[in-house]
């Protein structure tokens, strides 16, 4: 059963519509990818169809019903920056252990070495940070993963390996996965279909 | 991926002609080429980098003190003229080799090897008195910028009466189409792209000779990225010397002339931009062809394994764990520097 933002839209405050009537869906185990130039609404939708922003109008439905609420989120959203997605004063040991008991199997899988586990978020490279944060996000109760940019400020070879992993977990568990970016070669590598923001909201 | 290399290297020149302004006429232009089809093999080298190395003593438990190397071998060449592109992974030693040209390295920092500049050593005394002359910087985030000054008044313009300044201001602002009134703006009344364009206005408008970038194009559009990459291009085309830093090497070699290619503190390579080519077989080091394969363009090859630590390096060659091509030497000895093929590179095994 798919998530599905049905005709969302969004301001912030009494602004402009950032998104006016938005629509996109995301089957299990399918790979969409969302392009855009700055400034056209693409983080804003991740954050809509992730439930972290509610729309003003319109609604996110998973297996046909609203977003659930005050419980684990199926729909994990990660972000560009993952230094500030964690807690500086945390060891990454206990910012796994926020989200769910990860299993070592899932460390591997990401390439996540044990030392890193007792570190500080200031010791760890950008790459290294955001496989903790692939890690934190692909909870077994994850269904849906929505990546923002998640692999911008990083090379290509770690690039290569957080999407390797991502793509295994879609292919193997059903994952299925927004990737929002501005790089049209790489969602051509990892997405089923690539689509413009512009193409799914009806104005801005 | 060669034809959309081509094409990417296409769009900045007709970027730079576009942005192609007063004081920069064709006349001069043409004059600066002549002169270079007169000496065509000197190099002139503005800056260079031999066998740096920085620690840092650390204070881990109470008193207990440790020492992390973040940089252990880097050696870099930036020739008048030039953009060398530096890239490599974070935690690779890019910023901290902008910091300690810039002399603004922590004061618990130890570093050996030279950094000469102008054929002398730069020491911390010359340095304080190049920096923001003759060396600048353009900084990775807009957020450089004071928040609380009006934007003209952040330019570092030197006149003998504030009229003079004020026309000097105007002048750069105008080369790069920032329009009548910026000067007045506070950074936040300014767009991304034009904030961009204030810091490169701010590193240029003295005599500078030689421009670091610290990863200059982070969170613009494409076409803002095009344009901010021109004009690194164009000021190494006037003569001179920009150290362009940057993960993103599909970005960097559409404008650069060399690649020096980091790697947990060291510099593995040294590449001409024309080497990254086809399967990547001009290249000299496996890491570097990793890194060119690994492009969403190129294959999206993975490799597996992680960039060591500072305070975990392996005892030979830095990549040997992940080397598919490494033998027993490999794991045991350090490869020293040697030249190739109009290149560098610190492997065993390269040929």
């Amino acid at each position: 059963m798919p998530l599905e933002a049905r005709e969302v839209s969004f301001r912030y405050g009494r602004g402009e519509w950032v998104l006016r009537r938005a629509s996109l869906s995301v089957c299990a185990g399918e790979v969409v990818g969302l392009r855009g130039e700055s400034g056209s609404g693409k983080t804003t939708f991740a954050r809509v169809i992730a439930g972290y922003l509610r729309p003003q109008e319109g609604e996110v439905y998973l297996d046909g019903a609203p977003l659930p609420r005050h419980c684990y989120n199926p729909v994990q959203l990660m972000h560009q920056h993952p230094e500030k997605a964690v807690n500086p004063r945390w060891r990454m040991r206990d910012t796994l252990a926020e989200a769910w008991d990860v299993d070592d199997a899932t460390l591997d899988a990401l390439g996540v070495d044990a030392s890193w586990l007792g570190r500080w978020p200031n010791e760890l490279s950008g790459g290294e940070l955001q496989r903790i944060c692939l890690a934190r996000a692909l909870s077994p109760r994850t269904r849906y993963l929505i990546a923002d940019e998640i692999t911008t400020m990083l090379d290509a070879v770690t690039q290569a390996q957080i999407w390797k992993a991502i793509l295994v977990r879609v292919r193997e568990s059903g994952l299925g996965v927004l990737a929002v970016s501005h790089d049209r070669s790489l969602l051509e590598r990892v997405a089923d279909r690539v689509v413009d923001v512009e193409e799914i909201a009806a104005a801005r | 991926m060669d034809g959309e290399k081509e094409s990417l290297m296409e769009r900045v020149v007709m970027v730079e002609e576009d942005v192609m302004l007063p004081g920069m006429n064709a006349a001069s232009e043409e004059a600066a080429r002549s002169e270079e089809d007169l000496f065509p093999d000197v190099r002139e080298t503005l800056l260079e980098v031999k066998d740096l190395a920085i620690s840092f003593v650390q204070y881990s438990k109470g008193l207990r003190q440790r020492t992390v190397s973040p940089i252990v071998d880097l050696n870099l060449i930036v020739d008048v003229g030039e953009v060398v592109a530096v890239v490599g992974e974070s935690g690779s030693g890019k910023s901290l080799l902008a910091h300690s040209i810039l002399g603004i390295l922590p004061s618990n920092a130890r570093v050996t090897g030279e950094i000469n500049y102008d054929g002398r050593a730069l020491t911390p005394e010359r340095v304080k008195e190049l920096r923001g002359r003759e060396i600048t910087f353009v900084p990775q985030s807009v957020q450089f910028l004071n928040p609380l000054m009006r934007v003209g008044a952040q330019i570092p313009a030197k006149g003998k009466d504030k009229r003079e300044r004020k026309k000097k201001v105007r002048s750069v602002f105008e080369r790069y189409r920032l329009p009548a009134g910026t000067e007045k703006k506070f950074p936040y009344q300014l767009s991304g792209g034009m904030a961009r364009r204030v810091l490169v206005a701010s590193a240029t408008v003295g005599g500078a000779r030689l421009i670091v970038a610290d990863e200059p194009t982070p969170g613009l559009d494409e076409a803002a990225i095009r344009e901010a990459l021109g004009h690194l291009r164009e000021l190494a085309d006037e003569g001179r010397a920009v150290m362009l830093i940057s993960h993103d090497l599909e970005q960097a070699l559409g404008i650069s002339d060399r690649v020096a290619v980091f790697y947990a503190g060291t510099t593995l390579e040294e590449a001409r931009a024309d080497d990254f080519n086809g399967d990547g077989c001009d290249l000299r080091h496996p890491y570097t062809r990793a890194l060119w394969k690994a492009l969403p363009s190129n294959g999206f090859l993975a490799i597996p394994g992680n960039q060591p630590t500072p305070d975990n390096l392996p005892p030979g060659c830095l990549f040997s764990p992940r080397c598919q091509m490494a033998t027993e030497e490999c794991f045991s000895v350090k490869p020293h520097k040697r030249d190739l093929r109009g290149g560098w590179v610190r492997c065993h095994h390269a040929a």
